[in-house]
C-alpha cells in the first residue's frame, strides 16, 4: 500500500488500559505522575538500546567497535538506571514488567541486523537523545541534572554514528547499498520519536524540524539520499510510548528477564 | 618474514650489510649490551637491537595473551544479555569492554616488534597460534562468570603481576594498566560469587557448582609441570618470564584457600591440605592428560569460540573495506 498516514490521523493504538492490560502493567509506577511518565519513556528507550547493543559484544567488525559500541551501551545503561531509578525500583522495572508496560520507542528494540542497520539505528535515535537532551538540560525539569550529564555522552554517540554512517555511505558500493538499506529500513520507526510525551516539555515540533536537518545533512554528506517512506507504520504511530511494540522485543524481553525472575526474590 | 624486516631496519645501520665481517663484530656487541641490559633489569625498547629469537618468543607470547583477551569475551559475553540485575549487567559490560581494550594494548605491543594485527589474526583464525585452553570451556550458569572473575582473572592476575617487570618495555607497561584493571574483575568476581553464596540455597548450589567445574581449568593455567615446559628456561634467562609455572601455580593456590573459605564455598579437592613443613598448601594431582586434550582442540567450546571468531571476522570485511576505502578517498584530515 501506499497511503501514508501521518502520525496523527494514525488511529489510537491503545485507548486505556483494559483489565487485562492493567495487570500485565502491576510492576510499573503506582502513580502516572508526568514526570514517572517521562522518566520511564527515556528510561525504557535508554535500556532497550543498551541491551540490543550489548549483544554485539564478541561479534563486532573491529576490535575498536568492540570498544565502542560497549561503551555507548554502558552510557545508555547508566542513564536507563537514574531514569528508572525516578520512577521506581530499577530492576523491578527492568525484569518484572511485561512487554506492554514497556515505554521504549519501537526504534530502540529492533534487531541489530548488520553493522550498517545497527548505525543507522544509532544515527537516528543519537541525534534525537542528543537535541532532546539539549533541550532538557537547559529547562527546570526533574530531569534537567540527568539530562546536563547525558548531554555530553550522547553527542559523543551522535558523533560516532555520524562517523560511521560517512565512511560506509561513502566507503564501497557493498557499504553504500547496506547504509542505505539500515536507513531505509528504520526510517518508519523515526515518526514516532517526535510524539509528545506527558512531562517532556520540550517543542516537539520544533524537535522534529532540528532532527530532520541534522540527519539530511549527515545522510547527503555520506553520499545516500534520505529517506522518502512513511515515517510511521500503518497504525502503529505513537505505539512503544503506549505499550505496543514489535515481535521481536517479547523476546528479547525473555532471554532479558528470564534468569532474574527464575529465582523471585533473590538478591544478586 | 615481518619480524626480521624489522629487526634489520631498527638495529642494523644503512650500508653495514655490504662488510660481513664489520657486521658480525657489530652483532656480537649488540648481543653484548643486549644481554647486559637484561642482565642489570633494564628495559629493552622497540628500537634497540634484540636477538631474533627473544622477538619472536616475545611475539609469541603477546599474541597467545591478546589472543585470549578476544576469545575470552565470548564466554563472558554469553551472560550480558541475561545478566540478573541492572547493576551486574553494567559491571560484566564494562569487564568485556576491558577485555577487548586489553587486546587492543596487546596487538599495539607486538606491533613495536614489527609484527600487525592483521597477521596475528590470521594465525588465530587459522590455528597457527594459541589462546588461554581456559576459555574452551563453557559458561553454563550465572555463577561462572563470578567463578572466572574469581578464579580465572585471579589466576591471570597471579601470572601477569611479574610480566609487569617484564624485560620488553612495551609488553610491561601495557601489563601494568592490565594489571590493574583485572585485580577490578577478580574483586568483583568474588563479590558476585559472595552474594550467591550468600544468597538463596539455588544460588548457593549455583556457585558451588561454577567453583567444581572452574578450580581444575583454572590451575591448568599455569602451564604444564616445570620439568614439560618447553619455553620457560630461556624465557627466564631473558626475564620475559620471572617465576617458573608451578611457582605461580602455588601461590595462587595459597591465595585461593582462604578466600574459598570466606565465600562459604568448597575447593573440589579432598587432597588440599596445609602443610607446615613447606608452609604451602599441598594439593592433588592435576589431570594432565585433560589439559593436553583440551590443547590440542577437543575441549567443549574449542570449535564454537574459534568459529565465532572467524564469523565476526568474515562478516566485518565489508566494514573494515569501507573505512579504508573512505581514508583513501578523504585523506586523514577528515578521518
Amino acid at each position: 500500500m501506499t497511503a501514508t498516514p501521518t502520525p496523527a490521523a494514525a488511529p489510537t493504538p491503545t485507548p486505556a488500559p483494559t483489565s487485562a492490560a492493567a495487570s500485565a502493567q502491576a510492576a510499573a509506577p503506582a502513580r502516572a505522575l508526568p514526570a514517572n511518565v517521562a522518566a520511564l519513556a527515556l528510561g525504557d528507550d535508554a535500556l532497550v538500546l543498551s541491551h540490543r547493543l550489548g549483544e554485539w559484544a564478541g561479534h563486532a567488525p573491529v576490535l575498536e567497535e568492540e570498544v565502542a559500541l560497549a561503551n555507548i551501551a554502558l552510557d545508555l545503561l547508566g542513564q536507563a538506571r537514574v531514569l528508572l531509578s525516578l520512577a521506581g525500583d530499577e530492576d523491578e522495572l527492568a525484569y518484572l514488567r511485561e512487554e506492554r508496560a514497556f515505554r521504549n520507542l519501537q526504534l530502540v528494540e529492533q534487531p541489530n541486523g548488520d553493522f550498517a542497520h545497527t548505525i543507522a539505528r544509532q544515527l537516528y535515535f543519537s541525534t534525537y537523545q542528543t537535541l532532546l537532551y539539549g533541550q532538557l538540560a537547559s529547562g527546570e525539569s526533574e530531569l534537567a541534572p540527568l539530562a546536563a550529564k547525558a548531554v555530553k555522552e550522547v553527542t559523543y554517540h551522535q558523533d560516532h554514528a555520524e562517523q560511521w554512517t560517512l565512511r560506509l555511505g561513502d566507503g564501497t558500493a557493498e557499504s553504500h547499498e547496506r547504509m542505505r538499506r539500515g536507513l531505509d529500513a528504520l526510517w518508519r520507526f523515526t515518526g514516532e520519536m517526535f510524539q509528545p510525551v506527558d512531562g517532556i516539555d520540550v517543542d516537539f515540533e520544533a524537535l522534529r524540524e532540528s532532527w530532520t536537518a541534522s540527519v539530511t545533512a549527515v545522510i547527503e554528506r555520506a553520499t545516500l539520499s534520505v529517506p522518502d517512506g512513511p515515517q510511521s507504520g500503518a497504525w502503529t504511530a505513537g505505539a512503544g510510548r503506549q505499550g505496543l511494540h514489535t515481535e521481536p522485543f517479547g523476546r528479547m524481553l525473555a532471554e532479558m528477564q528470564h534468569l532474574h525472575r527464575s529465582h523471585p526474590g533473590a538478591s544478586w | 618474514m615481518a619480524t626480521a624486516a624489522a629487526h634489520t631496519a631498527a638495529g642494523t645501520e644503512p650500508g653495514e650489510a655490504a662488510h660481513p665481517a664489520a657486521s658480525s663484530a657489530r652483532t656480537a656487541e649488540q648481543q653484548a649490551a643486549f644481554d647486559e641490559a637484561v642482565a642489570a633489569d633494564e628495559r629493552i625498547e622497540p628500537r634497540d637491537w634484540m636477538p631474533d629469537a627473544y622477538r619472536a618468543t616475545l611475539v609469541r607470547q603477546i599474541a597467545q595473551h591478546a589472543h585470549s583477551e578476544i576469545i575470552g569475551m565470548q564466554p563472558e559475553a554469553n551472560w550480558i544479555t541475561r545478566a540478573p540485575s541492572l547493576r551486574r549487567k553494567a559491571i560484566l559490560m564494562a569487564k568485556v569492554q576491558d577485555e577487548a581494550g586489553h587486546g587492543l594494548y596487546l596487538y599495539s605491543a607486538a606491533e613495536t616488534l614489527g609484527t600487525s594485527r592483521e597477521e596475528l589474526l590470521d594465525k588465530l583464525h587459522s590455528g597457527r597460534q594459541k589462546y588461554s585452553s581456559i576459555f574452551n570451556y563453557p559458561t553454563l550458569t550465572w555463577a561462572d562468570v563470578g567463578a572466572i572473575g574469581w578464579l580465572v582473572d585471579g589466576a591471570a592476575i597471579t601470572n601477569q603481576v611479574p610480566l609487569c617487570r617484564c624485560s620488553y618495555g612495551p609488553y610491561a607497561r601495557a601489563m601494568v594498566r592490565v594489571c590493574k584493571e583485572e585485580s577490578f574483575h577478580q574483586r568483583q568476581g568474588y563479590e558476585s560469587l559472595l552474594a550467591l553464596s550468600r544468597g538463596t540455597k539455588a544460588q548457593h548450589e549455583m556457585a558451588q557448582d561454577a567453583v567444581n567445574r572452574w578450580w581444575w581449568p583454572s590451575l591448568m593455567m599455569f602451564g604444564p609441570p616445570d620439568d614439560e615446559s618447553s619455553h620457560s628456561e630461556q624465557s627466564m634467562t631473558w626475564k620475559i618470564k620471572r617465576h617458573s609455572n608451578d611457582e605461580l601455580r602455588q601461590r595462587f593456590v595459597d591465595i585461593c584457600v582462604p578466600q574459598a573459605e570466606s565465600l562459604g564455598l568448597t575447593l573440589p579437592d579432598p587432597d588440599l591440605v596445609w602443610n607446615e613443613a613447606r608452609g604451602h598448601y599441598d594439593f592433588g594431582p592435576i589431570d594432565w592428560t585433560e589439559f593436553w586434550a583440551v590443547l590440542k582442540g577437543n575441549g567443549p567450546c574449542n570449535d564454537q569460540r574459534i568459529t565465532q571468531r572467524r564469523r565476526a571476522h568474515e562478516e566485518g570485511v565489508w566494514v573494515r573495506e569501507a573505512a579504508a576505502a573512505y581514508a583513501a578517498k578523504h585523506g586523514k584530515a577528515t578521518a
